[in-house]
């Protein structure tokens, strides 16, 4: 029996327990049910995760474990000499044993008479079944296969029994632990809380592998360009083209790419900051009830267009306009039409990706001026201070560490932003402090880096993880700080 | 409009105009709706000069909508209407030629919860004077916050950290900071909401000591729940009832011997 229809009938004889346990506990209290400790349903769910947990515990751990002691235990029993070959070539023997174990189990018994009166040979009879065997079969092939087939078929039966026994057994303990003033809810909500807490620790865990996973890279890069000709170097030049030769170092320089992505979000946030906060204040403070339920969902929606719609924004439309324009000035000034703005550029870039932070800063600033109490408002009000003074010199200044705040996380999402750049503001790493001149950021070099043929270890590669990881950290730094920012605010009312 | 003359209010009231001090603010026929909601119906009101004006009365009468028509904090509210007039000093406030910032420099008001910015103890007292332009230098300005305060009866308490947050006083001291705030723009008249009801006993009984001092200099109306405060504090008291005033007189006169058995309910405890 295959491990999805155990779960069928685990999960059968939870709800079984259910209703069991429901029954029972009624039955327990007289029908009484003030007399339970807790109501019927608890009761209920106490046998039935008492019937289906250890159960699917021991029926995962069994999953996970027994291949491993199968494998195992067939390598053991394989002729010394193929023990001894290399750990690659044993993956590779393994994996022919274990195709051969699935095509022996499609033979008929015909095909086995066949086989053995060697009519056929091994390999050609499992490829007429469409198991195709990589390379010849050895002659110690069949019988590992067949030890492996004996034990896997072996292991399921063990599974299934013990797992519908423990499943059983489970819903009977748990169904005679039904008395009146039984805990059930307290073990109920403790099973709950856990699954919560299991929830939660999930995605603390997966970042925690991501990280775990980028340091390692990243110590393998830094083993082979020393971490400050990356940290301070000012050229970056990861010669792809020469990158497995002898003088394939090429130079990788963060420096341009760092400032390629601040001078990109501080030219967005720019644009973003200003037109957001007054839209916020706007939006918060003057618009009537209804131009805010039509305006606020529009602004809204600006975020969800995705990055990408903004790139192509940022290239057919503002890119060229700006050029344009900047032709036309420099003609009217000079006499000779020369666009000093360059289609791809800083200022394209940083005034897309302004517009596309702008809901951003507005939504979260305007959460943070409403929470403004009501009281503060009246107070300033009430001694004669206008509706802008008020919001000036009262609202504005207490809501101003939660905007900072806000601000911060904007400018998070601001440096991690790839597709506006990639599109925007193209692919060159160039140092240079003139807005009207294509630069890059950190994000898209990355990208560039992992999505050639190169083999994974060579520099070249690994840096995108040098490169990811101070991205994170510096995010991570903005992150934390916008936080910290925000929470003090918070103590300010309590 | 149905405007009773003063003398004729005064009669019916049962006052007479010789023993009372003049008009401060007066309401006549003063009808107040939230939406389709009607809270204040055909309210006639007068306020005394130097006088504590105590208006009572269980909750949700309209008292306390009545108390923000006199500085009319509920324009602050949407779909709040205000009819009738309320005059002061014989103008009247809902006037479109009044200015609503200068009619609130004038009537100010302190609220049921203490409500300091969150800046300085300083800068909290500075506030209005500072947005009406009321002192020309730091000097002049450090007087005006040092007589607010002494006025308020918190000066001697904050004097030390008067640049430390006012939000980290007392709750007691945090409303006597926003009576400093309200007094640092010399109003004539000041509103109390409910100025006591978040304080305990013992800071109450300041506030109380300090309302009845204040009354020298200011005219006051309090809205409170508490009637020993009422009594207390105030020389004449107004009862409402179910968005109606039902009776208003000197607060002698009204806790011993009220006209209206919901008045005499009211202040005996029998409902409210």
């Amino acid at each position: 029996m295959n491990a999805a229809t155990t779960i069928v009938i685990v999960l059968c004889l939870a709800a079984l327990g259910y209703v069991a346990g429901r029954l029972r506990a009624n039955q327990v209290a007289g029908n009484v049910a003030s007399s339970l400790h807790s109501r019927p349903g608890y009761y209920g769910a106490f046998v039935a995760i008492f019937t289906a947990l250890p159960a699917l515990l021991v029926l995962a751990a069994w999953l996970i474990i027994s291949p491993l002691v199968i494998n195992s235990q067939v390598f053991d029993s394989l002729p010394q000499d193929i023990q001894a070959l290399p750990d690659t070539d044993h993956a590779l023997q393994m994996g022919k044993i274990n195709s051969i174990a699935q095509g022996l189990a499609q033979l008929t018994p015909e095909d086995e008479a066949r086989l053995k009166s060697g009519a056929v040979d091994m390999r050609s009879l499992l490829g007429e079944k469409g198991v195709a065997i990589a390379g010849e079969v050895d002659d110690y092939m069949p019988a590992a296969a067949r030890k492996l087939s004996a034990m896997h078929s072996a292991s399921e039966l063990y599974r299934t029994g013990a797992t519908i026994l423990l499943a059983a057994a489970g819903l009977l303990w748990a169904w005679m632990q039904i008395k009146p003033r039984m805990r059930a809810r307290n073990s109920v909500e403790a099973v709950i809380i856990a699954g919560l807490m299991l929830a939660s620790s999930i995605a603390v865990l997966t970042t925690v592998g991501i990280v775990l996973s980028m340091v390692s890279e990243t110590y393998r890069f830094f083993s082979s360009v020393p971490p400050l000709e990356f940290f301070f170097g000012t050229v970056w030049d990861p010669r792809f083209a020469a990158a497995g030769e002898a003088d394939s170092a090429g130079q990788f320089g963060l420096i341009p790419l760092l400032a390629g992505t601040l001078y990109i979000a501080f030219v967005a946030m720019l644009v973003a900051v200003p037109i957001g906060l007054y839209a916020a204040i706007y939006m918060s403070e003057y618009a009537g009830q209804r131009m805010r339920s039509v305006v606020k969902p529009l602004l809204e929606v600006l975020a969800g267009i995705p990055t990408i719609v903004y790139g192509f924004f940022a290239l057919t439309t503002v890119g060229p306009f700006l050029r344009d324009i900047s032709a036309q000035i420099h003609g009217l000034a000079f006499g000779e039409v020369s666009s000093f703005i360059q289609a791809q550029s800083v200022l394209t870039a940083g005034f897309v990706m302004g517009i596309m932070l702008i809901p951003f800063v507005s939504s979260l600033s305007d959460d943070i001026i409403t929470a403004v109490p009501q009281a503060m408002r009246d107070g300033s009000l009430g001694l004669g201070a206008t509706h802008s003074e008020t919001i000036r010199r009262v609202i504005f200044p207490a809501a101003l560490p939660g905007i900072v705040g806000a601000l911060l996380l904007t400018a998070s999402r601001a440096i991690g932003e790839t597709m506006i750049v990639v599109l925007a503001a193209g692919v060159a790493a160039r140092l240079s402090l003139n807005p009207f001149e294509p630069m890059t950021t950190v994000t898209v070099k990355i990208v560039n880096q992992l999505t050639g043929d190169l083999e994974f270890t060579s520099p070249q590669t690994l840096v995108a993880f040098a490169l990811g990881i101070t991205l994170f950290v510096i995010t991570l730094c903005l992150n934390f700080y916008a936080l910290y920012i925000v929470r003090k605010y918070r103590e300010a009312y309590e | 409009m149905n405007m009773m003359s003063e003398a004729a209010v005064e009669a019916a009231v049962g006052a007479t105009a010789a023993t009372q001090p003049p008009i401060k603010m007066q309401g006549r026929l003063v009808n107040v709706s939230y939406g389709d909601n009607q809270a204040l119906f055909d309210v006639d009101l007068d306020v005394r000069l130097h006088q504590v004006t105590a208006l009572i009365g269980p909750s949700g009468c309209g008292k306390s909508t009545f108390l923000r028509c006199l500085n009319r904090m509920n324009d602050t509210i949407d779909g709040c209407r205000v009819k009738g007039s309320i005059t002061l000093d014989g103008a009247d406030i809902y006037d479109p030629s009044i200015d609503v910032v200068e009619l609130r420099a004038n009537v100010g008001m302190v609220f049921q919860k203490p409500n300091p910015f969150p800046k300085t103890i300083y800068e909290n007292v500075a506030y209005g004077p500072r947005i009406h332009g009321l002192a020309t230098g730091k000097a002049e300005m450090d007087e005006i916050v040092e007589t607010s305060l002494r006025k308020a009866g918190l000066f001697e308490e904050v004097k030390d950290r008067l640049q430390s947050a006012g939000t980290g006083l007392s709750g007691g001291q945090q409303q006597r900071l926003c009576i400093a705030r309200a007094i640092a723009v010399s109003p004539e008249v000041i509103l109390m909401d409910e100025p006591c009801s978040a304080l305990d006993p013992i800071a109450t009984a300041k506030v109380e000591e300090l309302i009845d001092e204040l009354r020298v200099n200011y005219t006051i109306v309090i809205v409170t729940h508490s009637m020993q405060q009422a009594a207390r504090v105030s020389q004449r008291t107004a009862m409402f009832h179910l968005g109606r005033l039902v009776e208003e007189g000197a607060t002698d006169k009204m806790f011993t011997n009220p006209d209206d058995q919901r008045t005499q309910d009211y202040i005996t405890g029998r409902y409210g």
